[in-house]
Protein backbone atom coordinates (compact mmCIF):
# COMPACT_ATOMS: atom_id res chain seq x y z
CA UNK A 1 0.00 0.00 0.00
CA UNK A 2 1.24 3.50 -0.84
CA UNK A 3 0.44 6.11 1.78
CA UNK A 4 0.52 9.88 1.54
CA UNK A 5 1.19 11.75 4.78
CA UNK A 6 0.36 15.42 5.31
CA UNK A 7 3.44 17.21 6.65
CA UNK A 8 2.46 19.83 9.17
CA UNK A 9 5.00 22.64 9.17
CA UNK A 10 5.37 26.34 9.86
CA UNK A 11 7.18 27.17 6.65
CA UNK A 12 10.55 26.62 8.30
CA UNK A 13 10.49 23.23 10.02
CA UNK A 14 8.46 20.02 10.22
CA UNK A 15 6.12 20.02 13.22
CA UNK A 16 6.31 17.12 15.65
CA UNK A 17 2.70 16.12 14.99
CA UNK A 18 3.87 14.76 11.61
CA UNK A 19 6.19 12.17 13.17
CA UNK A 20 3.50 10.08 14.86
CA UNK A 21 1.59 10.02 11.57
CA UNK A 22 4.66 8.65 9.77
CA UNK A 23 4.75 5.81 12.32
CA UNK A 24 1.07 5.04 11.71
CA UNK A 25 1.55 5.18 7.92
CA UNK A 26 4.57 2.85 8.05
CA UNK A 27 2.29 0.18 9.55
CA UNK A 28 0.22 0.33 6.35
CA UNK A 29 2.93 0.43 3.71
CA UNK A 30 5.24 2.70 1.78
CA UNK A 31 5.41 6.22 3.24
CA UNK A 32 5.24 9.25 0.95
CA UNK A 33 5.00 12.76 2.32
CA UNK A 34 3.38 15.92 1.02
CA UNK A 35 4.91 19.29 1.82
CA UNK A 36 2.75 22.17 0.58
CA UNK A 37 3.47 25.89 0.71
CA UNK A 38 5.76 28.48 -0.79
CA UNK A 39 9.52 28.40 -0.23
CA UNK A 40 9.39 25.07 1.58
CA UNK A 41 12.63 23.54 0.27
CA UNK A 42 14.20 23.41 3.74
CA UNK A 43 11.09 21.71 5.13
CA UNK A 44 11.15 19.16 2.30
CA UNK A 45 14.84 18.40 2.90
CA UNK A 46 14.17 17.96 6.62
CA UNK A 47 11.14 15.75 5.89
CA UNK A 48 13.22 13.52 3.61
CA UNK A 49 15.46 12.69 6.59
CA UNK A 50 12.58 11.22 8.64
CA UNK A 51 13.18 7.51 9.13
CA UNK A 52 11.18 5.32 6.77
CA UNK A 53 10.22 7.98 4.24
CA UNK A 54 10.30 6.93 0.58
CA UNK A 55 9.32 10.03 -1.32
CA UNK A 56 8.59 13.66 -0.51
CA UNK A 57 6.17 15.44 -2.84
CA UNK A 58 6.67 19.19 -2.75
CA UNK A 59 3.90 21.49 -3.92
CA UNK A 60 5.59 24.89 -3.95
CA UNK A 61 2.81 27.42 -4.37
CA UNK A 62 1.76 30.41 -2.27
CA UNK A 63 -1.86 29.23 -2.59
CA UNK A 64 -0.99 26.45 -0.14
CA UNK A 65 0.39 28.77 2.54
CA UNK A 66 -1.82 28.83 5.63
CA UNK A 67 -3.24 25.41 4.71
CA UNK A 68 -6.46 26.74 3.22
CA UNK A 69 -8.48 23.55 2.66
CA UNK A 70 -10.26 24.99 -0.39
CA UNK A 71 -6.86 25.07 -2.15
CA UNK A 72 -5.10 22.15 -0.50
CA UNK A 73 -7.81 19.46 -0.66
CA UNK A 74 -7.96 19.33 -4.49
CA UNK A 75 -4.14 18.98 -4.55
CA UNK A 76 -4.27 16.04 -2.14
CA UNK A 77 -7.19 14.46 -3.99
CA UNK A 78 -5.21 14.61 -7.22
CA UNK A 79 -2.14 13.00 -5.62
CA UNK A 80 -4.40 10.28 -4.24
CA UNK A 81 -4.83 8.96 -7.80
CA UNK A 82 -1.47 7.27 -7.23
CA UNK A 83 -1.77 6.55 -3.47
CA UNK A 84 -3.98 4.24 -1.43
CA UNK A 85 -4.21 6.05 1.89
CA UNK A 86 -4.05 9.68 3.04
CA UNK A 87 -3.04 10.29 6.65
CA UNK A 88 -3.02 13.59 8.51
CA UNK A 89 -2.39 14.40 12.15
CA UNK A 90 -5.56 14.96 14.22
CA UNK A 91 -4.55 18.59 14.75
CA UNK A 92 -6.81 21.51 13.87
CA UNK A 93 -5.03 21.64 10.49
CA UNK A 94 -5.42 17.92 9.77
CA UNK A 95 -9.05 17.92 10.93
CA UNK A 96 -9.76 20.87 8.66
CA UNK A 97 -8.28 19.31 5.51
CA UNK A 98 -8.76 15.52 5.69
CA UNK A 99 -12.59 15.33 5.57
CA UNK A 100 -12.61 17.72 2.61
CA UNK A 101 -10.21 15.37 0.83
CA UNK A 102 -12.30 12.34 1.84
CA UNK A 103 -15.50 13.79 0.39
CA UNK A 104 -13.72 14.71 -2.87
CA UNK A 105 -12.65 11.05 -3.10
CA UNK A 106 -16.08 9.77 -1.98
CA UNK A 107 -14.43 8.04 0.97
CA UNK A 108 -15.71 7.83 4.54
CA UNK A 109 -12.87 9.09 6.74
CA UNK A 110 -11.78 7.31 9.92
CA UNK A 111 -10.96 9.97 12.51
CA UNK A 112 -8.34 9.98 15.28
CA UNK A 113 -7.07 6.43 14.94
CA UNK A 114 -5.41 5.00 18.04
CA UNK A 115 -4.00 1.84 16.45
CA UNK A 116 -3.66 0.00 13.18
CA UNK A 117 -5.23 -3.46 13.55
CA UNK A 118 -5.12 -4.53 9.90
CA UNK A 119 -4.84 -3.07 6.39
CA UNK A 120 -8.30 -1.50 6.74
CA UNK A 121 -9.02 -1.98 10.43
CA UNK A 122 -8.35 0.60 13.13
CA UNK A 123 -9.35 1.52 16.66
CA UNK A 124 -10.65 4.98 17.47
CA UNK A 125 -12.21 6.70 20.48
CA UNK A 126 -15.90 7.54 20.48
CA UNK A 127 -17.94 9.35 23.16
CA UNK A 128 -14.83 11.37 24.11
CA UNK A 129 -12.88 8.21 24.80
CA UNK A 130 -15.54 6.61 26.99
CA UNK A 131 -15.66 3.81 24.44
CA UNK A 132 -13.19 2.48 21.89
CA UNK A 133 -14.53 1.34 18.52
CA UNK A 134 -12.76 -1.11 16.25
CA UNK A 135 -13.77 -0.19 12.72
CA UNK A 136 -13.13 -1.55 9.26
CA UNK A 137 -13.30 0.50 6.08
CA UNK A 138 -14.89 -0.88 2.92
CA UNK A 139 -13.78 2.03 0.73
CA UNK A 140 -11.22 1.53 -2.03
CA UNK A 141 -8.97 4.20 -0.51
CA UNK A 142 -8.37 5.27 3.07
CA UNK A 143 -8.49 8.73 4.62
CA UNK A 144 -7.34 8.78 8.24
CA UNK A 145 -6.49 11.27 10.93
CA UNK A 146 -4.08 10.06 13.58
CA UNK A 147 -4.13 10.85 17.30
CA UNK A 148 -0.55 11.90 18.03
CA UNK A 149 -0.43 10.60 21.60
CA UNK A 150 -1.25 7.06 20.43
CA UNK A 151 1.80 6.46 18.20
CA UNK A 152 5.54 6.78 18.80
CA UNK A 153 7.27 9.54 16.95
CA UNK A 154 9.34 8.46 13.95
CA UNK A 155 13.05 9.33 14.19
CA UNK A 156 13.91 12.64 12.54
CA UNK A 157 17.05 11.23 10.93
CA UNK A 158 18.13 8.12 9.10
CA UNK A 159 15.73 8.50 6.19
CA UNK A 160 16.74 9.09 2.61
CA UNK A 161 13.56 10.09 0.82
CA UNK A 162 13.69 11.48 -2.70
CA UNK A 163 12.25 14.95 -3.15
CA UNK A 164 9.97 15.47 -6.11
CA UNK A 165 8.11 18.60 -7.19
CA UNK A 166 4.41 18.36 -7.96
CA UNK A 167 3.04 21.17 -10.03
CA UNK A 168 -0.70 20.84 -9.69
CA UNK A 169 -3.22 23.04 -8.01
CA UNK A 170 -3.69 26.67 -7.21
CA UNK A 171 -5.98 29.21 -5.62
CA UNK A 172 -9.65 28.20 -5.72
CA UNK A 173 -10.44 31.88 -5.21
CA UNK A 174 -13.09 31.41 -2.52
CA UNK A 175 -11.08 31.88 0.68
CA UNK A 176 -8.17 33.90 1.99
CA UNK A 177 -6.09 34.05 5.14
CA UNK A 178 -6.49 37.28 7.10
CA UNK A 179 -4.29 36.82 10.16
CA UNK A 180 -3.47 34.79 13.24
CA UNK A 181 -3.07 35.44 16.91
CA UNK A 182 -0.99 32.60 18.18
CA UNK A 183 -0.69 32.52 21.94
CA UNK A 184 2.69 33.60 23.25
CA UNK A 185 5.08 30.73 23.72
CA UNK A 186 5.85 31.47 27.37
CA UNK A 187 3.32 28.85 28.35
CA UNK A 188 2.79 25.50 26.60
CA UNK A 189 -0.51 24.98 24.85
CA UNK A 190 -3.11 22.82 26.53
CA UNK A 191 -3.27 20.00 23.99
CA UNK A 192 0.49 19.42 23.79
CA UNK A 193 1.65 20.35 27.32
CA UNK A 194 3.59 17.84 29.41
CA UNK A 195 2.04 19.19 32.60
CA UNK A 196 -1.39 20.77 33.05
CA UNK A 197 -2.69 22.52 36.14
CA UNK A 198 -6.49 22.75 36.13
CA UNK A 199 -8.77 24.52 38.56
CA UNK A 200 -12.42 23.93 39.33
CA UNK A 201 -15.48 25.50 40.84
CA UNK A 202 -14.09 25.24 44.38
CA UNK A 203 -11.75 28.16 43.65
CA UNK A 204 -14.74 30.45 43.93
CA UNK A 205 -13.50 33.34 41.80
CA UNK A 206 -11.34 34.46 38.91
CA UNK A 207 -9.00 36.20 41.40
CA UNK A 208 -8.46 32.97 43.34
CA UNK A 209 -7.73 31.11 40.10
CA UNK A 210 -5.01 33.68 39.37
CA UNK A 211 -3.71 33.57 42.95
CA UNK A 212 -3.70 29.79 43.48
CA UNK A 213 -3.53 27.99 40.12
CA UNK A 214 -1.34 30.28 38.01
CA UNK A 215 1.74 30.33 40.32
CA UNK A 216 1.87 26.50 40.41
CA UNK A 217 1.58 26.37 36.62
CA UNK A 218 4.30 29.01 36.30
CA UNK A 219 6.61 27.07 38.56
CA UNK A 220 6.15 23.82 36.59
CA UNK A 221 6.03 25.49 33.16
CA UNK A 222 2.59 23.94 32.82
CA UNK A 223 -0.46 24.76 30.71
CA UNK A 224 -3.55 26.12 32.44
CA UNK A 225 -6.86 24.28 32.36
CA UNK A 226 -10.25 24.37 34.03
CA UNK A 227 -13.41 22.37 34.51
CA UNK A 228 -16.60 23.33 32.75
CA UNK A 229 -18.02 24.51 36.07
CA UNK A 230 -15.15 26.99 36.46
CA UNK A 231 -15.60 28.18 32.88
CA UNK A 232 -19.37 28.52 33.27
CA UNK A 233 -18.81 30.50 36.48
CA UNK A 234 -16.61 32.88 34.48
CA UNK A 235 -13.32 32.27 36.33
CA UNK A 236 -11.46 31.68 33.06
CA UNK A 237 -12.22 31.88 29.33
CA UNK A 238 -13.84 28.97 27.48
CA UNK A 239 -10.64 27.87 25.78
CA UNK A 240 -9.31 26.70 29.15
CA UNK A 241 -11.96 24.01 29.37
CA UNK A 242 -10.83 20.42 29.61
CA UNK A 243 -13.60 17.91 29.05
CA UNK A 244 -15.93 16.23 26.65
CA UNK A 245 -17.08 19.50 25.13
CA UNK A 246 -13.74 21.23 25.66
CA UNK A 247 -10.24 20.01 24.99
CA UNK A 248 -9.17 16.38 25.23
CA UNK A 249 -5.75 16.22 26.87
CA UNK A 250 -3.27 13.51 27.80
CA UNK A 251 -0.27 15.13 29.52
CA UNK A 252 2.38 13.39 31.60
CA UNK A 253 0.97 14.97 34.75
CA UNK A 254 -2.48 16.47 35.24
CA UNK A 255 -3.27 18.44 38.39
CA UNK A 256 -7.00 18.58 39.15
CA UNK A 257 -7.43 21.21 41.83
CA UNK A 258 -10.82 21.81 43.39
CA UNK A 259 -12.37 19.72 40.64
CA UNK A 260 -14.97 17.18 41.77
CA UNK A 261 -14.57 15.02 38.66
CA UNK A 262 -17.83 15.19 36.71
CA UNK A 263 -18.06 12.64 33.84
CA UNK A 264 -17.83 15.55 31.45
CA UNK A 265 -14.43 16.51 32.86
CA UNK A 266 -13.06 12.99 33.29
CA UNK A 267 -13.75 12.30 29.62
CA UNK A 268 -11.27 15.01 28.70
CA UNK A 269 -8.34 14.09 30.94
CA UNK A 270 -8.50 10.47 32.00
CA UNK A 271 -5.81 9.43 29.52
CA UNK A 272 -3.26 11.57 31.36
CA UNK A 273 -0.27 9.52 32.47
CA UNK A 274 -0.42 10.64 36.09
CA UNK A 275 -3.35 12.41 37.71
CA UNK A 276 -2.92 14.41 40.90
CA UNK A 277 -6.10 15.50 42.67
CA UNK A 278 -6.42 18.01 45.47
CA UNK A 279 -9.88 18.36 46.91
CA UNK A 280 -11.30 18.77 50.38
CA UNK A 281 -14.17 16.35 49.73
CA UNK A 282 -12.71 12.90 50.18
CA UNK A 283 -15.67 11.33 48.38
CA UNK A 284 -15.15 13.41 45.22
CA UNK A 285 -15.20 11.13 42.13
CA UNK A 286 -11.89 12.61 40.97
CA UNK A 287 -10.13 10.46 43.60
CA UNK A 288 -11.33 7.33 41.79
CA UNK A 289 -9.08 8.12 38.85
CA UNK A 290 -6.27 9.97 40.62
CA UNK A 291 -2.86 8.37 41.04
CA UNK A 292 -2.08 10.71 43.92
CA UNK A 293 -4.94 12.17 45.91
CA UNK A 294 -4.60 14.78 48.62
CA UNK A 295 -7.63 15.52 50.74
CA UNK A 296 -6.99 19.07 51.82
CA UNK A 297 -8.15 22.67 51.60
CA UNK A 298 -6.76 23.80 48.26
CA UNK A 299 -6.27 27.39 49.45
CA UNK A 300 -3.56 26.28 51.85
CA UNK A 301 -2.32 23.08 50.15
CA UNK A 302 -1.67 24.51 46.70
CA UNK A 303 0.43 27.51 47.78
CA UNK A 304 2.38 25.13 50.03
CA UNK A 305 2.91 22.78 47.08
CA UNK A 306 3.99 25.71 44.88
CA UNK A 307 6.50 26.69 47.54
CA UNK A 308 7.95 23.22 48.00
CA UNK A 309 8.00 21.71 44.53
CA UNK B 1 -30.04 35.39 3.61
CA UNK B 2 -31.21 31.98 4.66
CA UNK B 3 -29.22 29.91 7.18
CA UNK B 4 -29.33 26.13 7.30
CA UNK B 5 -28.57 24.61 10.71
CA UNK B 6 -28.12 20.84 10.99
CA UNK B 7 -28.74 19.46 14.51
CA UNK B 8 -28.21 15.99 15.93
CA UNK B 9 -29.92 14.14 18.75
CA UNK B 10 -27.21 12.60 20.94
CA UNK B 11 -26.69 11.13 24.37
CA UNK B 12 -26.83 14.04 26.84
CA UNK B 13 -23.34 15.22 27.71
CA UNK B 14 -23.96 14.67 31.42
CA UNK B 15 -24.77 10.99 31.00
CA UNK B 16 -21.94 8.49 31.27
CA UNK B 17 -21.90 6.35 28.11
CA UNK B 18 -22.14 2.63 28.87
CA UNK B 19 -20.78 0.10 26.44
CA UNK B 20 -23.24 -2.71 25.72
CA UNK B 21 -22.11 -6.07 27.05
CA UNK B 22 -22.30 -7.66 23.59
CA UNK B 23 -19.79 -5.08 22.29
CA UNK B 24 -22.08 -3.76 19.55
CA UNK B 25 -22.17 -0.16 20.70
CA UNK B 26 -23.18 2.21 23.47
CA UNK B 27 -26.46 1.64 25.28
CA UNK B 28 -28.95 4.36 24.32
CA UNK B 29 -32.07 2.72 25.78
CA UNK B 30 -33.83 4.79 28.44
CA UNK B 31 -31.14 7.45 28.73
CA UNK B 32 -31.47 11.19 28.40
CA UNK B 33 -30.92 12.45 24.87
CA UNK B 34 -30.30 16.10 23.97
CA UNK B 35 -29.20 18.32 21.15
CA UNK B 36 -25.48 17.96 20.42
CA UNK B 37 -23.92 20.90 22.36
CA UNK B 38 -21.95 22.17 19.34
CA UNK B 39 -25.16 22.19 17.25
CA UNK B 40 -26.87 24.22 19.96
CA UNK B 41 -24.12 26.80 19.51
CA UNK B 42 -24.84 26.70 15.76
CA UNK B 43 -28.55 27.38 16.31
CA UNK B 44 -27.69 30.25 18.66
CA UNK B 45 -25.31 31.81 16.13
CA UNK B 46 -27.93 31.64 13.40
CA UNK B 47 -30.46 33.33 15.69
CA UNK B 48 -27.96 36.09 16.53
CA UNK B 49 -27.34 36.68 12.81
CA UNK B 50 -31.10 36.95 12.33
CA UNK B 51 -31.39 39.37 15.25
CA UNK B 52 -28.65 41.50 13.63
CA UNK B 53 -30.67 41.59 10.42
CA UNK B 54 -28.11 39.54 8.49
CA UNK B 55 -30.25 36.41 8.22
CA UNK B 56 -33.90 36.34 7.21
CA UNK B 57 -34.81 32.73 7.80
CA UNK B 58 -33.36 29.83 9.81
CA UNK B 59 -34.04 26.26 8.70
CA UNK B 60 -33.10 23.54 11.18
CA UNK B 61 -32.55 20.07 9.79
CA UNK B 62 -31.93 16.74 11.48
CA UNK B 63 -31.21 13.28 10.12
CA UNK B 64 -32.33 10.66 12.59
CA UNK B 65 -35.18 8.69 14.13
CA UNK B 66 -38.71 10.02 14.68
CA UNK B 67 -37.62 11.25 18.11
CA UNK B 68 -35.20 13.68 16.49
CA UNK B 69 -38.36 15.78 16.11
CA UNK B 70 -37.83 16.75 19.76
CA UNK B 71 -34.39 18.08 18.90
CA UNK B 72 -35.85 20.06 16.02
CA UNK B 73 -38.59 21.44 18.30
CA UNK B 74 -35.84 22.61 20.65
CA UNK B 75 -34.20 24.45 17.74
CA UNK B 76 -37.56 25.95 16.81
CA UNK B 77 -38.18 27.00 20.42
CA UNK B 78 -34.78 28.70 20.49
CA UNK B 79 -35.71 30.68 17.38
CA UNK B 80 -35.40 28.67 14.16
CA UNK B 81 -38.26 29.33 11.74
CA UNK B 82 -38.95 25.90 10.31
CA UNK B 83 -37.53 22.42 10.38
CA UNK B 84 -36.87 19.39 8.18
CA UNK B 85 -36.61 15.90 9.65
CA UNK B 86 -34.90 13.40 7.36
CA UNK B 87 -36.20 10.34 9.09
CA UNK B 88 -34.19 7.13 9.32
CA UNK B 89 -33.37 4.60 12.01
CA UNK B 90 -29.97 3.94 10.43
CA UNK B 91 -26.81 5.30 11.96
CA UNK B 92 -25.91 7.69 9.14
CA UNK B 93 -22.21 8.36 8.54
CA UNK B 94 -20.83 11.87 7.99
CA UNK B 95 -20.30 11.32 4.24
CA UNK B 96 -23.95 10.34 3.71
CA UNK B 97 -25.06 13.19 6.01
CA UNK B 98 -23.05 15.63 3.91
CA UNK B 99 -24.74 14.28 0.77
CA UNK B 100 -28.19 14.80 2.31
CA UNK B 101 -27.29 18.34 3.44
CA UNK B 102 -25.89 19.05 -0.04
CA UNK B 103 -29.23 18.08 -1.58
CA UNK B 104 -31.08 20.26 0.94
CA UNK B 105 -28.67 23.14 0.27
CA UNK B 106 -29.35 22.79 -3.47
CA UNK B 107 -33.07 23.11 -2.79
CA UNK B 108 -32.94 25.80 -0.09
CA UNK B 109 -30.02 27.92 -1.40
CA UNK B 110 -28.78 29.09 2.02
CA UNK B 111 -26.10 31.78 2.36
CA UNK B 112 -24.58 29.96 5.30
CA UNK B 113 -24.73 26.46 6.72
CA UNK B 114 -23.72 26.41 10.39
CA UNK B 115 -22.90 22.99 11.86
CA UNK B 116 -21.40 21.81 15.13
CA UNK B 117 -17.73 20.97 14.68
CA UNK B 118 -18.47 17.43 15.82
CA UNK B 119 -21.18 15.38 17.47
CA UNK B 120 -20.24 14.18 20.94
CA UNK B 121 -21.21 10.58 20.18
CA UNK B 122 -19.16 9.62 17.10
CA UNK B 123 -16.61 12.45 17.54
CA UNK B 124 -15.96 12.33 13.79
CA UNK B 125 -15.53 16.05 13.10
CA UNK B 126 -16.17 15.59 9.37
CA UNK B 127 -19.65 16.56 8.23
CA UNK B 128 -19.09 20.30 7.75
CA UNK B 129 -15.84 19.88 5.86
CA UNK B 130 -17.39 17.16 3.68
CA UNK B 131 -20.41 19.34 2.92
CA UNK B 132 -17.99 22.12 1.93
CA UNK B 133 -16.22 19.74 -0.47
CA UNK B 134 -19.48 18.55 -2.05
CA UNK B 135 -20.90 22.06 -2.49
CA UNK B 136 -17.53 23.50 -3.51
CA UNK B 137 -18.03 26.24 -0.91
CA UNK B 138 -15.43 27.66 1.44
CA UNK B 139 -15.28 26.40 5.04
CA UNK B 140 -14.61 28.14 8.34
CA UNK B 141 -14.22 25.35 10.87
CA UNK B 142 -13.97 25.56 14.70
CA UNK B 143 -15.36 29.10 14.67
CA UNK B 144 -15.11 31.40 17.66
CA UNK B 145 -16.38 34.49 15.78
CA UNK B 146 -18.50 34.89 12.65
CA UNK B 147 -18.98 38.24 10.90
CA UNK B 148 -20.89 38.57 7.65
CA UNK B 149 -19.54 41.49 5.59
CA UNK B 150 -21.35 41.94 2.25
CA UNK B 151 -20.71 38.92 0.04
CA UNK B 152 -18.09 37.51 2.42
CA UNK B 153 -17.98 36.08 5.90
CA UNK B 154 -15.00 36.45 8.14
CA UNK B 155 -14.50 33.54 10.51
CA UNK B 156 -12.12 33.47 13.45
CA UNK B 157 -11.03 29.89 14.03
CA UNK B 158 -9.75 28.14 17.13
CA UNK B 159 -6.54 26.49 16.01
CA UNK B 160 -3.88 24.68 18.02
CA UNK B 161 -2.07 27.38 19.92
CA UNK B 162 -4.37 30.29 19.21
CA UNK B 163 -6.74 31.87 16.73
CA UNK B 164 -6.70 32.51 13.01
CA UNK B 165 -9.05 34.50 10.83
CA UNK B 166 -10.08 33.60 7.30
CA UNK B 167 -12.28 35.45 4.85
CA UNK B 168 -14.69 33.27 2.89
CA UNK B 169 -16.83 33.98 -0.14
CA UNK B 170 -20.55 33.35 0.48
CA UNK B 171 -22.25 30.93 0.44
CA UNK B 172 -20.04 29.21 2.97
CA UNK B 173 -19.91 26.51 5.62
CA UNK B 174 -19.17 27.32 9.27
CA UNK B 175 -18.56 24.79 12.04
CA UNK B 176 -18.83 25.93 15.64
CA UNK B 177 -16.42 25.69 18.53
CA UNK B 178 -17.22 26.28 22.20
CA UNK B 179 -16.22 29.93 22.38
CA UNK B 180 -18.55 31.13 19.63
CA UNK B 181 -21.44 31.91 21.98
CA UNK B 182 -23.51 30.72 24.91
CA UNK B 183 -26.77 29.25 23.66
CA UNK B 184 -29.97 30.67 25.13
CA UNK B 185 -32.60 28.67 26.92
CA UNK B 186 -35.94 28.54 25.18
CA UNK B 187 -38.65 30.42 27.11
CA UNK B 188 -41.92 28.68 27.90
CA UNK B 189 -43.96 30.86 25.48
CA UNK B 190 -41.42 30.09 22.76
CA UNK B 191 -41.61 26.36 23.50
CA UNK B 192 -45.38 26.62 23.06
CA UNK B 193 -45.00 28.64 19.87
CA UNK B 194 -42.50 26.12 18.47
CA UNK B 195 -45.18 23.46 18.48
CA UNK B 196 -46.98 25.18 15.63
CA UNK B 197 -43.92 26.00 13.52
CA UNK B 198 -43.67 23.97 10.29
CA UNK B 199 -41.77 20.67 10.41
CA UNK B 200 -41.47 18.66 7.18
CA UNK B 201 -40.64 14.98 7.27
CA UNK B 202 -38.55 13.43 4.49
CA UNK B 203 -36.40 10.34 4.01
CA UNK B 204 -32.82 9.94 2.73
CA UNK B 205 -34.32 8.34 -0.40
CA UNK B 206 -36.19 11.59 -1.13
CA UNK B 207 -32.76 13.14 -1.63
CA UNK B 208 -31.41 10.14 -3.53
CA UNK B 209 -28.83 9.38 -0.88
CA UNK B 210 -27.72 5.85 -0.04
CA UNK B 211 -27.02 5.66 3.71
CA UNK B 212 -25.45 2.19 3.70
CA UNK B 213 -22.37 2.41 5.94
CA UNK B 214 -18.90 2.43 4.39
CA UNK B 215 -17.23 1.73 7.71
CA UNK B 216 -18.19 -1.36 9.66
CA UNK B 217 -18.02 -1.30 13.44
CA UNK B 218 -16.35 -4.59 14.35
CA UNK B 219 -16.77 -4.04 18.08
CA UNK B 220 -17.07 -1.39 20.75
CA UNK B 221 -15.24 -1.90 23.99
CA UNK B 222 -14.59 -0.14 27.27
CA UNK B 223 -11.42 1.92 27.36
CA UNK B 224 -8.64 0.60 29.59
CA UNK B 225 -9.80 1.08 33.18
CA UNK B 226 -7.97 3.49 35.38
CA UNK B 227 -7.66 2.36 38.91
CA UNK B 228 -7.48 4.73 41.83
CA UNK B 229 -3.99 5.29 43.15
CA UNK B 230 -3.00 6.30 46.61
CA UNK B 231 -4.03 9.06 48.97
CA UNK B 232 -1.12 11.06 50.25
CA UNK B 233 -1.18 12.36 53.81
CA UNK B 234 0.13 15.85 53.19
CA UNK B 235 1.83 18.21 50.77
CA UNK B 236 5.30 16.94 51.71
CA UNK B 237 4.42 13.41 50.71
CA UNK B 238 2.92 14.67 47.44
CA UNK B 239 6.06 16.70 46.71
CA UNK B 240 8.19 13.61 47.36
CA UNK B 241 6.06 11.49 44.99
CA UNK B 242 6.21 14.14 42.29
CA UNK B 243 9.95 14.64 42.65
CA UNK B 244 10.44 10.87 42.37
CA UNK B 245 8.72 11.11 38.98
CA UNK B 246 10.94 13.98 37.93
CA UNK B 247 8.28 16.63 38.37
CA UNK B 248 9.74 19.72 39.96
CA UNK B 249 10.47 23.30 39.06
Amino acid sequence: MKTLVWVEHDGKAVKDATLAVVTAASKLGEVHLLVAGSGVDAVAQEAAQIAGVGKVHVADNAAFDHNLPENVAPLVAELMASHDAFLAPATTTGKNIAPRVAALLDVMQISEILSVEGPKTFTRPIYAGNAIATVESSDAKLVLTVRGTAFDKAATSGGSGTVEAVGAGGDAGISSFVGAEIAKQDRPELTSAKIIVSGGRALGSSEKYQEVIVPLADKLNAALGASRAAVDAGYVPNDYQVGQTGKIVAPQVYFAIGISGAIQHLAGMKDSKTIVAINKDEDAPIFQVADFGLVADLFSAVPELTGKI
Amino acid sequence: MKILVPVKRVLDYNVKPRVKSDGTGVDLANVKMSMNPFDEIGVEEAIRLKEKGVATEIVAVSVGPAKAQETLRTALAMGADRAILVQTDDDVEPLALAKIFKAIADAEQPGLVILGKQAIDGDNNQTGQMLAALTGWAQGTFASAVNVEGDHVSVTREVDGGLETVKLKLPAIVTTDLRLNEPRYASLPNIMKAKSKPLDTKTPADYGVDTAPRVKTVKVSEPPVRSAGVKVADVDELVAKLKAMGVHS
